[in-house]
């Protein structure tokens, strides 16, 4: 069977949950191979063998240094190699700059942003994509080359197998073209301890009806153990970071449950979330827009209803 | 500084944007266009560069003869100079393909003064994959600083900070080199009267796939890498229980979540 390389997304080794949904993802296609760039390998293995990884290719090195050139000549180089049937990278945006390189350097077809994966019907790979704001749902393959596919968060519930993990160091040396942009400096976030935005169950996000005060978001968000977003408008008074905005410039994101309070749901706000499988709204004016997507509506002050709901909430886990 | 701006065409995102069903491709006749939204901020941020030093800044569109409206509008925001190409052959290219006829246009662009900047959107605001400025980038072998909420370029680099999930990153590139900018990084100006009038007169050349050296085979729907095998429109949400809040409303929304396993 073909081998499926699979990029590893992590931090330090720990591997996000993004990358045991590409594995499970791989095992439809071939013989899933997790290819590791960075430190905490002996950290990441176990995880990657518990998904199903059968091989780990992985390189050490200054491959970081460089953005994210490198990465997408190692697998143009492992894409030489092992003639894989499919190449599977998380849809960040640093998954779509490689994976976007790597459909150049490999005369190979591209789909961006696949909500599922499949096996083809005669062989290759049939995508599903989700596209003008959630509006349409597209099935696509690729008809040339290797394909390469950066898949969406969420896109698969992930299944412990275990596989070999066989240890495979590849021999690899970043080319003078790739150090043409370096990272100067980097300065780490603060971490708010919940979910991330993109693989979270839940989300509950505020907007300009928050007037700059999300206590009373979080205090809801945290009741539910759900992730905090915010709309362009509350990023942009700064009341919120700009990793957290949700929407067309933000994050798309497909959770189970998405909770907008105080948000319009202006076109470009509904592209972050529409697809999201339940909605609910808390917002004072009856005739705000994301009214029209929801499952479940409040009309009322976010101030009063939230905090009802986190106490009902709270009391009822006891 | 010389800089070289791709802006889109688009269909309008307010209007409803479809497909056309005899070949699977974006139904571009139909709907309404115009310059997609967020290259607006790249026609900003270069007009800004040149205005604090020298140079010219040439935006460069790839779509069918509406999309001369991208080249009108970035010209009276002030842009000196439109490239437009226009191929019949083009209709249903990929993203591959996109990225080729751009990367040979902006060759041809730098054959008569050498460009120091090209500089994209984030994304459309229709295909919004959001990977043509890395594959120009790829082709034309140039460093890559992407999704630059500010950018600054002074003598022989260009400094961007871009803010990711974890950290907030500032990232060098040595010119000429691409730069792919949010809509984080200015307000986009409205045109001017004054420019509206001037860009009457400025330049836009007109060019085929022969002009650039591109062989008609490498483009278009058929030699597209990837194929839209069908497509279905979402089923519209229908509109679920809304209640008025009368001091319960916080109590009821509880309930509904506890009904459907949330809590
Ligand atoms: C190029 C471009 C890209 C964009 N990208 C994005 C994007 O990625 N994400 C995004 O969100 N937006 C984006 N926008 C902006 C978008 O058009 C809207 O301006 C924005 O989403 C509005 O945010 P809002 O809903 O919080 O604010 P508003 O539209 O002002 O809505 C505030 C809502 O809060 C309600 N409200 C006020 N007080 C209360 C209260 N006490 N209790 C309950 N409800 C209350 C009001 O009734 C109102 O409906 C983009 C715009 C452009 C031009
Ligand atoms: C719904 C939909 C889904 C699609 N899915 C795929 C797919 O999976 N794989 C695939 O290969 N193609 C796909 N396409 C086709 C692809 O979107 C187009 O080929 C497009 O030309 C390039 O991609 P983009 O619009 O997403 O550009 P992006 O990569 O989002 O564009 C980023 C920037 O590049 C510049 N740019 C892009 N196009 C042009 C242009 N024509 N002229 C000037 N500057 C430009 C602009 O500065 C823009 O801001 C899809 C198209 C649609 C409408």
């Amino acid at each position: 069977m073909a081998e499926v390389l699979v990029l590893v997304d992590h931090v330090e080794g720990k591997v996000r949950k993004t990358t045991a949904e590409l594995l499970t993802i791989a095992r439809r296609l071939g013989e899933p191979s997790a290819v590791f760039v960075g430190a905490g390998f002996d950290a990441a293995k176990d995880s990657l063998a518990k998904y199903g990884a059968e091989k780990i290719y992985h390189v050490e090195g200054d491959v970081l240094d460089y953005l994210v050139v490198p990465q997408a000549e190692l697998l143009a180089q492992l894409v030489a190699s092992t003639s894989p049937a499919a190449v599977l990278v998380p849809s960040s945006p640093e998954g779509k700059e490689i994976a976007a390189r790597l459909a150049v350097k490999t005369e190979s077809g591209l789909i961006t942003d696949a909500v599922d994966v499949q096996a083809g019907e005669g062989g290759g790979v049939a995508t599903t994509q989700s596209v003008f704001a959630g509006g349409y749902t597209v099935s696509a393959t690729v008809t040339k080359g290797t394909p390469i596919i950066t898949v969406k968060p969420n896109s698969a519930t992930p299944e412990e197998v275990s596989g070999a993990a066989v240890d495979e160091v590849v021999d690899f040396t970043v080319s003078d073209n790739a150090k043409g942009a370096k990272i100067a400096s980097s300065k780490p976030k603060e971490v708010s301890g919940r979910p991330e935005l993109s693989e979270a169950a839940i989300v509950v996000s505020g907007g300009r009806g928050t007037a700059g005060d999300f206590s009373k978001v979080e205090e809801f968000a945290d009741s539910l153990g759900a992730a905090v977003g915010a709309s362009r408008a509350a990023v942009d008074a700064g009341w919120y970071p700009h990793a957290s905005q949700v929407g067309q410039t933000g994050k798309q994101v497909s959770p189970q449950l998405y909770v907008a309070c105080g948000i319009s749901g202006a076109i470009q706000h509904r592209a972050g979330m529409q697809t999201s499988k339940t909605i609910i709204a808390v917002n004072k004016d009856n005739e705000a827009p994301i009214f029209e997507l929801v499952d479940f509506g409040v009309v009322g002050d976010l101030f009063a209803v939230l905090p009802q709901a986190t106490e009902a909430i709270n009391a009822a886990k006891g | 500084m010389n800089i070289v701006v791709c802006v889109k065409y688009v269909p309008d995102a307010q209007a409803e944007r479809t497909f056309d069903s005899s070949d699977n491709t974006t139904d571009r006749a139909n709907v309404d266009g115009l310059l997609s939204e967020l290259d607006e901020y790249a026609v900003e941020e270069a007009l800004k560069i040149v205005e604090a030093g020298e140079g010219e800044v040439t935006v460069l569109t790839v779509g069918p003869a509406s999309a001369a409206d991208a080249i009108k509008k970035s010209l009276q925001m002030g842009a000196h100079r439109g490239v437009h190409v226009d191929d019949d052959a083009i209709h249903g290219s990929d993203a591959i393909a996109t990225s080729l006829v751009l990367a040979e246009a902006i060759k041809k662009i730098g054959a008569e003064t050498p460009v120091d900047l090209v500089m994209t959107g984030m994304a459309s605001t229709d295909g919004a994959m959001g990977v043509v400025p890395t594959m120009l980038a790829e082709r034309l072998g140039l460093p890559a600083v992407t999704l630059a909420s500010e950018l600054e370029v002074d003598g022989g680099s260009a400094t961007i900070r871009r803010d990711g999930d974890t950290s907030t990153q500032s990232i060098t590139a040595t010119l000429p080199a691409l730069v792919s900018v949010t809509d984080q990084i200015n307000e986009p100006r409205y045109p001017s009267f004054k420019g509206i009038m001037a860009a009457k007169k400025k330049p836009v050349e007109h060019w085929s796939l022969a002009d650039l050296g591109v062989d008609a085979s490498q483009v278009g729907l058929d030699a597209a890498w990837t194929r839209v095998e069908a497509f279905t429109a979402r089923p519209p949400r229908s509109q679920g229980e809304i209640v008025n809040d009368e001091g319960d409303g916080g109590q009821k929304l509880a309930a509904f979540l506890g009904e459907h396993k949330f809590v």
